[in-house]
């Protein structure tokens, strides 16, 4: 019975279905209960909050993850699956502290300053949810003092900054002068990303990381995390 | 099933209806004055007992001008059917054509005599010999009946093809006259399971390949259902005289019922005027004269408005199908032709440079997109053709076939109706209110509905371009991939029945 | 007699430039309508004739003079084929016009050029192309028409001895034609007096040297560079 539950978790994660409503992958879903009614429903039968994280919805993104390789899955299908699994965070999260479970770590993610575009970071933020990254996603235009308040007071172990122009790319290295002049700057790892950032210019600003697209930001943070980024 | 092509509901057209009109009332003035010349002595024979003037000509070759009364045209506009179905041997690749319809299937084509090799040598930089790239490179040769089976065969596993016309004159040294036909016509059936037009070579084969027909399809009666053979003859020279042999052979083939495409190829410059008004009026002409030989011959027969327009270079006189002019042409001549109500054959993506790159893509995507949007029925889409008609390869052939995609999706109606523009606004309403702002979770319902087009098939990684390559190898995949052949009992008794084929092209005796 | 010299100058001059305009009569436009209503080529010619100016003197420095004009324009792409047809077409009806005088000035032409479209191929724009350029460019063309029986092209070669002799087909089914000319002319002794070019779109350099004829002609241009060569 609980094995169904994990199995049930899990395909309900690979099909991107939130509630009982959604349409998933398949035909004949809707009305099958969806990852929060199972999420909901698991602990009563007994499961752990660490087997339904690590077995069903990391092991669903997992699958998830092949797919998307394989050329089966697009990034809409992997949106809807990282929304899922974010989605089951957030019911299990009052109960993380009862059960001693930390999550994978937090991140602060922020548009620059003067920049008002938020597609990619938003996409970045529901990834890293989906990941098991607690996001805390400060919006777009956001000045430099506000990232470097949030980053002393929030303590996260990432700062994700995003800047789509030209124009306001140059906001990211103010970030980072702005942290390093706080002494700020050794606790978080950066991570940069947008259209007209590259890997040079990551290095050259000082940041620890460039993302070329929400996928690669994922595989960054990870390394970043498990120390294999120096 | 059928196969669908694409309907172009809203075509793209040049004329006006009184300019459709005026063209046809011109056409009519033409073929009455001063009418067409025949070197065939039947077609004289045949218009003139239903009512044309004819008057011998004196010269080396014996001729007679031939000139046919309006209601001559009109009677066998009116006996023309105006659908017309090209079977397949494998049904679900039947093409029916409404002559009313603006509708596009993808045709490959046509006969031409070289094949063009590909290969992809390394080549070292001289500044940094570590650094190696592959260059491709393209050989010339005489294309031979093993070329036209494995053109046959990719061009069955092209998803746009909708039909196949043989795309290379088979040059073998055991090749002849007399068995060019049945052989074209087993490599081309026996590896293709779609419809197959063709040229005759000689008129002596076509109860041959006639016979071999309808072997494949399961009878004379079947065949008659299920026509998976239909003709292209030029018959008309422009400008506008009957040609012996040819129209010999369109004679022959009407009296069998068998579809058939009345082509006409006006050079304009040359052998028809230059200016739109003048070349339309002319080839308009021409092949309504050949529709009503063929009417005459065997009222309710299968024809084609077979419209090969080009325009001159005018620094050789030579054919040049890239040029703009020639698309307008042809978009003038589907006009006519649905005016009529009479399926169309057209052409388009014929370039005029030898090898695949550039300038091939341009010229070809260029008429390909605009003469597709005027919605011809038949239209000989040169997939793989270069060089104005006498070049062909395979690797441009795969590679037309995904920009045919692209034209295909492009060319779909729009759905904008009451509950579509209901959920529309719905899912914007719905979108607005949340934090991220994103519609991306209402693409997934489309995603593998065929409702959204694919990237570039051949694109390729950082800084290079890979196209060639990728073509390359989606070629060798599309060869390794099996066809349906004709049945082993099938195969032997047209082996038996029909002579000349050679013996190499039956698979169930090789190696034997 | 200075004033004679005068108007045979003017008139070679006048003939030269309506060459190079492609005004073969007074009815012709022209390139552009500086000449229209003034005497073209063939009544110049006639003039010409009159005043007693040498044939040789009309060729030469009118005719050919003019042609040359015409082929460097066209090889700045200036000059069109149509254009250079109508100069050639001009300067044809001038050798029509002079040939009683040619022939009793004893003048030789350039050659005498027979040429044909084989049996079974009844496409002659190529084949008139090349007709009146070699015209043109001075030689005594014979065209035999389309659709020409084998025996008909021998019987040619051996009663009017041509210097050379054209064979034109558009079909790959009519160019092995080309073949059994050769190989007839074999046979009635004939080929060795008779250089023998071959053209049309089917054909090419390879089938020309297989079937053992002289020379492969491209385009009608082509042509008369392999006949200057001989």
């Amino acid at each position: 019975m609980p094995e169904d539950i994990i199995s049930l978790i899990q395909e309900s994660v690979i099909q991107g279905r939130i509630t009982k409503d959604d349409e998933g992958m398949d035909e004949g879903m809707i009305g099958q209960p969806g990852v929060t009614e199972l999420v909901e429903r698991a602990p009563a039968s007994g499961l752990s909050i660490q087997n339904i994280i690590t077995k069903g919805l990391s092991g669903g993104m997992n699958i998830v993850g092949q797919k998307f390789e394989a050329g089966e899955y697009f990034i809409p299908d992997m949106l809807a699956s990282a929304e899922a699994v974010s989605a089951a965070m957030k019911i299990l999260q009052p109960r993380f502290a009862a059960s001693n479970i930390k999550t994978k770590g937090t991140i602060i993610v922020a548009t620059v300053k003067d920049d008002l575009h938020d597609i990619g970071k938003n996409i970045v933020s529901i990834l890293l949810r989906g990941a098991g990254y607690t996001v805390k996603d400060l919006g777009n235009n956001i000045d430099t003092q506000v990232i470097v308040d949030a980053v002393r007071e929030e303590k996260p172990q990432f700062l994700g900054l995003s800047a789509l122009l030209t124009s306001t790319m140059a906001r990211m290295a103010d970030v980072i002068q702005m942290l390093e002049e706080n002494g700020l700057r050794d606790q978080v790892k950066i991570i940069v990303g947008g259209a007209p950032v590259s890997e040079e210019f990551a290095k050259s600003i000082g940041a620890d990381g460039y993302g070329a697209d929400g996928f690669q930001a994922i595989a960054v943070v990870e390394d970043l995390a498990s120390g294999t980024e120096s | 099933m059928p196969r669908e092509g694409i309907l172009v509901d809203r075509p793209y057209e040049r004329l006006t209806r009184e300019q459709v009109e005026l063209i046809h009332q011109v056409s009519m003035q033409i073929l009455t004055d001063p009418g067409l010349i025949s070197f065939n002595r039947e077609a004289v024979d045949i218009l003139h007992s239903h009512g044309a003037a004819v008057e011998s000509i004196a010269g080396d070759h014996q001729s007679w001008q031939v000139k046919i009364p309006e209601q001559l045209v009109l009677k066998a506009l009116d006996t023309a059917p105006r659908i017309v179905k090209l079977g397949a041997r494998n049904p679900d690749n039947t093409l029916i054509m409404h002559g009313d319809e603006p509708r596009v299937y993808f045709i490959t084509g046509s006969e031409t005599n070289i094949w063009l090799d590909v290969d992809f040598p390394i080549y070292v930089s001289k500044a940094d010999p570590t650094r190696e790239i592959r260059v491709p490179e393209f050989k010339p040769r005489r294309g031979t009946v093993d070329d036209l089976c494995q053109s046959a065969h990719v061009c069955e596993h092209l998803e746009m093809a909708d039909g196949y016309i043989r795309t290379v004159n088979i040059q073998d040294r055991d090749i002849t006259e007399d068995n060019k036909d049945v052989n074209k016509f087993f490599a081309s059936l026996n590896n293709n399971t779609k419809h197959f037009m063709s040229g005759l070579t000689s008129l002596k084969q076509l109860d041959n390949v006639v016979r071999m027909a309808e072997l494949v399809a399961g009878g004379k009666k079947a065949l008659e259902d299920n026509p998976i053979i239909s003709f292209i003859t030029c018959l008309v020279k422009s400008p506008l005289q009957f040609v012996d042999d040819t129209t010999a052979t369109f004679i022959e083939v009407c009296r069998r019922g068998l579809p058939v495409a009345v082509s006409s190829s006006p050079q304009a410059g040359t052998t028809a005027p230059i200016k739109e008004a003048g070349i339309i009026a002319q080839i308009n002409a021409e092949v309504l004269a050949g529709i009503t030989l063929g009417q005459l011959v065997k009222p309710g027969t299968p024809v084609l408005y077979g419209s090969v327009p080009v325009r001159a270079r005018m620094d050789t006189l030579g054919d040049s199908y890239g040029s703009v002019e020639t698309s307008q042409y042809n978009i003038d001549c589907v006009q006519m032709a649905r005016f009529y109500g009479i399926p169309n054959y057209s052409t388009s993506g014929v370039c005029d440079t030898k090898i695949p790159g550039q300038q091939s893509s341009i010229e070809r995507l260029f008429s390909d997109i605009v003469v597709a949007m005027s919605g011809p029925q038949y239209l000989h889409c040169a997939f793989g053709l270069l060089d104005c008609n006498s070049v062909f390869c395979l690797l441009q052939a795969v590679l037309d076939d995904a920009h045919f995609k692209m034209i295909k999706f492009f060319l779909r109606q729009p759905r904008i109706d009451q509950p579509e523009m209901e959920a529309v606004l719905k899912q914007i309403r719905a979108v607005v209110t949340t934090p991220q702002k994103l519609y991306i979770g209402y693409i997934r319902p489309l995603l593998r509905s065929g409702e959204i087009s694919g990237i570039y098939p051949f694109e390729g990684s950082g800084e290079t371009d890979d196209v060639f390559e990728l073509a390359y190898e989606r070629m060798k995949e599309l060869l390794a991939r099996p066809v349906e052949h004709i049945d082993r009992e099938t195969t032997s008794r047209i082996f038996e029945e029909i002579p000349g084929i050679l013996p190499r092209l039956n698979i169930y005796e090789r190696g034997s | 007699m200075k004033g004679g010299v005068s108007v045979s100058k003017d008139i070679i001059a006048t003939i030269k430039e309506n060459v190079i305009q492609g005004r073969k009569t007074q009815e012709d436009v022209g390139i552009d309508d500086s000449l229209a209503g003034t005497a073209g080529v063939v009544e110049l010619t006639q003039q010409a004739l009159g005043k007693n100016i040498s044939p040789q003197v009309i060729i030469t420095d009118g005719l050919t003079a003019g042609m040359q004009v015409v082929g460097e324009r066209f090889s700045t792409k200036e000059y069109f084929i149509p254009d250079m047809l109508a100069s050639a077409e001009a300067v044809g009806a001038a050798m029509d016009i002079m040939k009683p005088a040619l022939e009793s000035a004893n003048v030789e032409t350039k050659g005498k050029f027979a040429i044909a479209t084989v049996k079974g191929d009844i496409h002659d724009i190529g084949k008139n192309i090349v007709a009146i350029l070699l015209k043109g460019s001075g030689y005594e063309v014979h065209d035999l028409g389309i659709d020409v029986p084998t025996e008909k092209v021998v019987e040619f070669v051996r009663e009017e001895k041509p210097g050379y002799l054209g064979l034109s087909a558009l079909l790959t089914t009519t160019m092995t034609e080309m073949g059994v000319v050769i190989k007839a002319l074999e046979e009635n002794k004939l080929r060795s007096s008779v250089k023998v070019l071959i053209g049309g779109a089917a054909v090419s350099e390879e089938f020309a040297q297989e079937i053992g004829a002289d020379a492969y002609c491209v385009d009608a241009f082509d042509a008369v560079r392999v006949l200057e060569g001989y």
